[in-house]
């Protein structure tokens, strides 16, 4: 196993452990925290894959994630601050309502 | 030896680096505290900034830093000190009624990887300008070549900017009422 397979390998870990950690943990804010780890295993795949073809468009998607990441956290705590005041607790299956 | 030693040392290094970024997500999965949580993601940052580092791209790794362990996790920290923590401890456990089929999946996916390693994957193809690229390339082609991308990433700043905005002012009406 080369060096950029071992880095594809870690990328899926990354991203397979922030799924899990998504779909298993009841804390809103961990959640968030999960998907944060599944941006940075998308960010390790296109750096590795940019590294190895030379080339800047890895380079441009990982700023975007960056961009997408802050923007992400910059509304979701707000949300999630906003939910706490109502409901007064952090665990998700509190806020079944939400279903619609 | 020692010669040896320090021609392997990046390869070391980054393999060191991996593993060690593997480990702190997956103690995301098993902490109980969002305060340990959030300390084992920013680790992880850090360490996957030091594989940036090692691969040449050291633009990236600095905004791995920056932004990330710098910006959104401060934030996400005080996001944890301001709430109370603790009370999923009241709740009933830290995992939702989803463990078993997240589990399940988890293997399955990890299954694929494993069976991936012992057939040895496919080598990814290498580009013909093989170098690692540095930042005046990148800004070069970031506002030449992939303007859209830059325009989009300030909509979306500025989108966030108002939706943080809208959810502040919902929470001060909700506050009055």
């Amino acid at each position: 196993m080369d060096k950029v397979q071992m880095l594809q390998v870690l990328a899926a870990s990354l991203f397979a452990l922030g799924l899990t950690g998504v779909i298993i943990r009841r804390n809103v804010l961990v959640m968030l925290m999960c998907m944060e780890l599944m941006l940075n295993g998308v960010n390790l795949s296109l750096v590795t894959f940019a590294h190895t073809m030379g080339s800047a468009v890895g380079a441009v998607l990982v700023f975007l994630i960056f961009v997408v990441a802050t923007a992400e956290i910059a509304i979701a705590i707000p949300v999630v601050l906003l939910l706490v005041r109502r409901k007064r607790t952090l665990d998700i299956e509190s806020y079944t309502d939400l279903k619609g | 030896m020692i010669s040896d030693f320090l021609a392997h040392l990046d390869t070391l290094l980054l393999w060191a680096f991996a593993g060690c970024a593997f480990v702190s997500a997956a103690l995301m999965l098993v902490l109980r505290q969002p305060m340990r949580v959030a300390m084992a993601l920013v680790s992880c940052m850090v360490f996957l900034g030091g594989v940036y580092g090692l691969l040449g791209v050291h633009f990236i790794a600095a905004f791995q830093v920056l932004i990330y362990v710098g910006a959104v996790m401060v934030f996400m920290v005080y996001a944890i000190m301001l709430l109370d923590p603790r009370d999923e401890a009241a709740s009933g456990g830290k995992y939702s009624k989803f463990f078993w089929p997240g589990l399940i999946g988890f293997a399955l996916l990890a299954e694929a990887l494993a069976v991936g390693y012992w057939n040895d994957l496919p080598h990814a193809p290498r580009g013909a300008a093989g170098e690692p690229f540095d930042i005046t390339r990148f800004s070069a082609a970031f506002l030449s070549e992939y303007w859209l991308h830059f325009e989009l990433t300030s909509v979306l700043l500025l989108a966030a900017v108002v939706a943080a905005l809208a959810v502040i002012k919902e929470n001060r009406r909700h506050d009055r009422g």
